[in-house]
C-alpha cells in the first residue's frame, strides 16, 4: 500500500528525515515512536503533503502512485487522512457542515454520488455514537473552543466519516486521559480491515495497548533505527529510548 | 487603458471640436459642470421649478466646498469639468450585437453565478426585445404593488407622477448641502428609484426582481429615495451580484430612507462594480451617501455586501431620532488586488431608548486596504440608548491592510455603548487542514470567509444570500496561491 524509499525532507533549511524506508500492507498497523524532535511528526506531515516540508530526496510510493507528485488534497481523497497532533481551530464554519463538504469533495474525487443531508445526517449520528461525542460539537464550529480530548476526539470522528484507506495519527494520544484514549482507540480499531492501515504515530506505549501494532519503529534523528513487533514498544517503554544508543543494541 | 478613459479622452475631443454648444434636442449634454448644464438636465427632465431651483442650489453649495481628503484612499485627482454630466439612453447600435461579443471574462463570472441567459444579456447591455420573462414578471409585480398603494417607480417618474411626495422627502435626511458627493449628486443626478408604502401597508414582496431588470441607465449619479408611512413595512434589495458594465469611472449616489412611527426598511445591498484589474486600473469610484431617518419605534436595517469598487466611500447611516427606534447595519467589504474600501456607518442617538446594531467584517485580499470607520453618537437627551458594535477584520496574504476608526461620542450618562473588534487571518494551517480533508484551497478559502461573514450573510434574504456568498468566492479568486 505504502513504500517509503530513502526519504529525506527539511523545513526551514533543515533536514529533518535522513533516509526513511518504510513499507505498509494493507491490514497493518504501524507504530512510529521515538524521542522528541526525531522526526516523528514530520513524517506524518510529509505524507500528508504539507506545503511547509520540502521532500529532498527519496521516493514515496501510495497504492501504485507517485505520492509525492500529488496536492494535499487529492491525496486526501486518495484515502489518505491524518489526524493532526495540533488540530487547527476554523472559526464559524460549522463542524459538520465542515465534514459534509469535506466527504463529498472525497466522493466526488472518487466518482460517487454526493450525500444528502439526511443521509449524511445518519452517518454522523452513527459515527458519533461509536465515538462517544458529545452531538454539541456537531453544531459547534470546527475545533473553536473544544478542549484538548474534544479535538482529538473531533479528529477520530473526521477520520470515522471519511474512513480513509490509510490513517496516520500523529501523537493523536497525548493529552488524553485513559477514558478517552480507549475511546479514541476504538475508533481506530473499528475501522481496522484487511483493505486498510495505520500509522500510529505516539510517545508512549500506553495507546498502544489499545491499538495493537503489527510493527513498531524506533525513530532517531530522522532516521529508521530500530524495527520489531509489538514487543519492542514495551521493551523501549520498561529502558527507554537511550538503551538503543547503547552499544551493540543499535 | 480601459474603456472608461478613452471615452473621457473621447468626449475631451469633443468639447473642443464643438465647444459648449447649448442644443436642447441634442443627445449628448457639453461636458463640464456649469449652471447651465444643470438648467438643460433640467429642462430635458421637464422638472418643476422647484426641483431645478434644489439642484441650482445643491450646485452652488458644491462650489464652496472641497472633496473630503480624510478617508484612508488614495486616487488620481478627480477632474470634474472631463464628465459628461447626462447623456441620453444609448442607442442600440453601440451595444454589444450578442453575447460572442462580450467579455469572455464576465461572461464566466455571469456563468458561474448562475444567472439565466437572458438576464445577462442585459446585464451586459445587449438590447434584448421586450418579450423576456422578467419584465412580463415586472409588471405584473407592479400592478399588484400599485393595487396597494406602493408606489415604486423611477424617480423621474415620480417627479411627474408624485411631485408632492418627492418634494416633501426629497433632501430631507440628506441635505444637498451634507457633504461634497451629496451636493454633486443633487446638483445633477439624473435618475434612480422612488418608493413609497402607504401608511400600514406591508410590501408583499422583496423589490427584488423587479429592481435588478429596472436599475440599468440609472447613470451615474443615482438617486434614491423611499418612504415607509406609519406603520408600514418594507425590505428593498438594490444592487446586483453580477458585475455591471459601465462606462462612468465616478458614481456618487444618494439613498434616503424615511422610515415614519412604527415603519420597518430593511435596505439590502450587494455592490459589486468592476474594481478595475490587478494593477488597480479603470475601476469604479464609488461615493455614496445612504442615510435613513427613524421616526417613534421604527427600525431600518442596512446590510451591504461590497466586493466591486476601486474606490468604496460609504457609511449607510441611522438618524434615531424617534423614541424606541432601532438602527441596524451588517456590513461585509471585500477588497483584493489594489482595492480600497472606507466604509462604515454612523448611529445618531437623538430619541429615548433607541437602540443600535452594527456588524462590520472587513476581508481584505492582495493589495486591498479595508476600513471601518463608524460613528456612534449619543445625544444628551437620548436617554436609555443602546449600542452594540462589532467589527472583525480578516486578512489574507501579507501585502493587504485592515484598518478600524471607531468614533464614540456619547453625551448622556445613560446610555450603554459597546465595542469589539478582532483582527484576524487566514493561516496557512487552516487552508492546509481542509485541503488534508479533501477540500481544495480554494473551496477551504471560501469556506473560512462563508464563516466569517455568516453574521451578515444571514440578514439578507435567502437567495440573496446565496449568491452573495458565490460572488464573495469569485472576489477572492486567486489571492491564495
Amino acid at each position: 500500500m505504502l513504500e517509503i524509499r530513502d526519504l529525506h525532507a527539511s523545513v526551514g533549511g533543515n533536514e529533518i528525515l535522513r533516509g526513511i524506508s518504510l513499507s505498509v500492507k494493507p491490514g497493518e498497523v504501524h507504530a512510529i515512536m521515538g524521542p522528541n524532535g526525531s522526526g516523528k511528526s514530520t513524517l506524518a506531515r510529509v505524507l500528508a503533503g504539507h506545503p511547509d516540508y520540502e521532500v529532498t530526496g527519496g521516493e514515496v510510493t501510495y497504492r501504485g502512485e507517485d505520492l509525492l507528485d500529488l496536492e494535499a488534497e487529492v491525496r486526501a481523497q486518495r484515502g489518505i487522512f491524518l489526524a493532526f497532533q495540533y488540530p487547527v481551530e476554523i472559526p464559524g464554519v460549522n463542524n459538520s457542515y465542515f465534514l459534509k463538504a469535506a466527504l463529498n469533495a472525497v466522493r466526488k474525487a472518487r466518482g460517487e454520488e454526493e450525500l444528502d443531508a439526511v443521509d449524511f445526517l445518519a452517518l454522523i449520528r452513527q459515527k458519533a455514537k461509536l465515538l462517544d461525542l458529545d452531538t454539541a460539537l456537531l453544531s459547534r464550529p470546527v475545533n473553536e473552543g473544544f478542549s484538548g480530548g474534544e479535538k482529538k476526539r473531533n479528529e477520530i470522528f473526521h477520520m470515522a466519516v471519511l474512513e480513509p484507506m490509510l490513517s496516520v495519527l500523529d501523537e493523536t494520544d497525548s493529552g488524553l486521559d485513559i477514558d478517552a484514549l480507549r475511546i479514541v482507540a476504538n475508533g481506530v480499531n473499528a475501522l481496522r480491515s484487511p483493505e486498510r492501515a495505520s500509522i500510529v504515530v505516539t510517545h508512549y506505549q500506553r495507546l498502544l495497548n489499545y491499538i495493537v501494532p503489527d510493527f513498531v519503529h524506533v525513530l532517531s534523528d530522522g532516521r529508521i533505527i530500530r524495527s520489531g513487533g509489538k514487543e519492542l514498544a514495551l521493551e523501549l517503554e520498561d529502558k527507554g529510548y537511550a538503551w538503543l544508543d547503547e552499544p551493540g543494541h543499535a | 487603458m480601459s474603456a472608461t478613459q478613452e471615452t473621457i479622452e473621447l468626449l475631451a475631443t469633443q468639447e473642443y471640436k464643438y465647444g459648449f454648444v447649448t442644443d436642447i434636442d441634442a443627445d449628448t449634454v457639453p461636458i463640464g459642470l456649469s449652471e447651465e448644464v444643470i438648467r438643460i438636465i433640467s429642462a430635458k427632465k421637464n422638472e418643476p421649478d422647484w426641483l431645478l431651483e434644489f439642484r441650482l442650489k445643491a450646485y452652488r453649495k458644491w462650489l464652496t466646498m472641497a472633496e473630503p481628503r480624510w478617508p484612508n484612499v488614495s486616487y488620481d485627482p478627480i477632474d470634474y469639468q472631463s464628465i459628461s454630466y447626462y447623456s441620453a439612453p444609448k442607442s442600440k447600435d453601440d451595444a454589444p450585437k450578442s453575447l460572442d461579443e462580450v467579455d469572455p471574462e464576465l461572461r464566466r463570472t455571469f456563468d458561474r453565478l448562475g444567472i439565466p441567459l437572458d438576464e445577462q444579456k442585459a446585464l451586459a447591455g445587449i438590447a434584448v426585445d421586450a418579450v423576456f420573462d422578467s419584465v412580463s414578471v415586472a409588471t405584473t409585480y407592479k400592478t399588484k404593488l400599485k393595487e396597494m398603494g406602493i408606489i415604486f417607480g423611477s424617480f423621474s417618474e415620480a417627479v411627474q407622477e408624485h411631485p408632492e411626495l418627492v418634494r416633501q422627502y426629497l433632501g430631507s435626511v440628506v441635505p444637498y448641502s451634507d457633504n461634497y458627493f451629496s451636493a454633486l449628486n443633487s446638483a445633477v443626478f439624473t435618475d434612480g428609484s422612488f418608493c413609497y408604502i402607504p401608511k400600514g401597508v406591508r410590501c408583499p414582496m422583496e423589490l427584488s426582481t423587479y429592481f435588478r431588470i429596472n436599475a440599468q441607465n440609472t447613470g451615474q449619479f443615482e438617486r434614491t429615495l423611499l418612504v415607509a408611512d406609519e406603520g408600514a413595512t418594507v425590505s428593498y434589495l438594490e444592487g446586483c451580484t453580477a458585475p455591471r458594465r459601465d462606462e462612468n469611472q465616478l458614481h456618487a449616489a444618494v439613498v434616503e430612507l424615511v422610515a415614519l412611527d412604527n415603519a420597518t426598511i430593511k435596505y439590502s445591498t450587494v455592490q459589486n462594480w468592476y474594481p478595475g484589474d490587478k494593477d488597480g486600473k479603470g475601476g469604479i469610484y464609488n461615493f455614496v451617501t445612504k442615510r435613513g431617518r427613524c421616526g417613534n419605534s421604527s427600525k431600518i436595517t442596512w446590510t451591504q455586501v461590497e466586493t466591486g469598487s476601486a474606490i468604496t466611500w460609504k457609511y449607510p447611516s441611522c438618524i434615531l431620532q424617534g423614541d424606541n427606534s432601532v438602527g441596524e447595519f451588517y456590513s461585509v467589504a471585500v477588497t483584493n488586488n489594489r482595492q480600497q474600501a472606507d466604509t462604515g456607518t454612523k448611529m445618531v442617538h437623538i430619541g429615548k431608548n433607541t437602540k443600535s446594531t452594527i456588524v462590520s467584517k472587513g476581508i481584505s485580499a492582495g493589495r486591498g486596504q479595508n476600513t471601518y470607520r463608524g460613528l456612534v453618537r449619543v445625544n444628551p437627551g437620548a436617554t436609555g440608548a443602546r449600542n452594540y458594535s462589532q467589527c472583525d477584520s480578516l486578512l489574507i496574504g501579507d501585502r493587504c491592510g485592515a484598518h478600524t476608526f471607531p468614533y464614540i461620542d456619547v453625551r448622556t450618562p445613560h446610555a450603554q455603548v459597546e465595542h469589539e473588534a478582532s483582527t484576524s487571518k487566514i493561516g496557512e494551517d487552516q487552508i492546509f487542514y481542509c485541503r488534508q480533508r479533501g477540500l481544495s484551497s480554494e473551496d477551504a478559502v471560501n469556506m473560512i470567509v462563508s464563516g466569517f461573514c455568516k453574521e451578515v450573510f444571514r440578514e439578507l434574504p435567502m437567495e440573496f444570500a446565496v449568491e452573495a456568498q458565490k460572488l464573495l468566492g469569485i472576489s477572492l479568486e486567486g489571492s491564495v496561491g
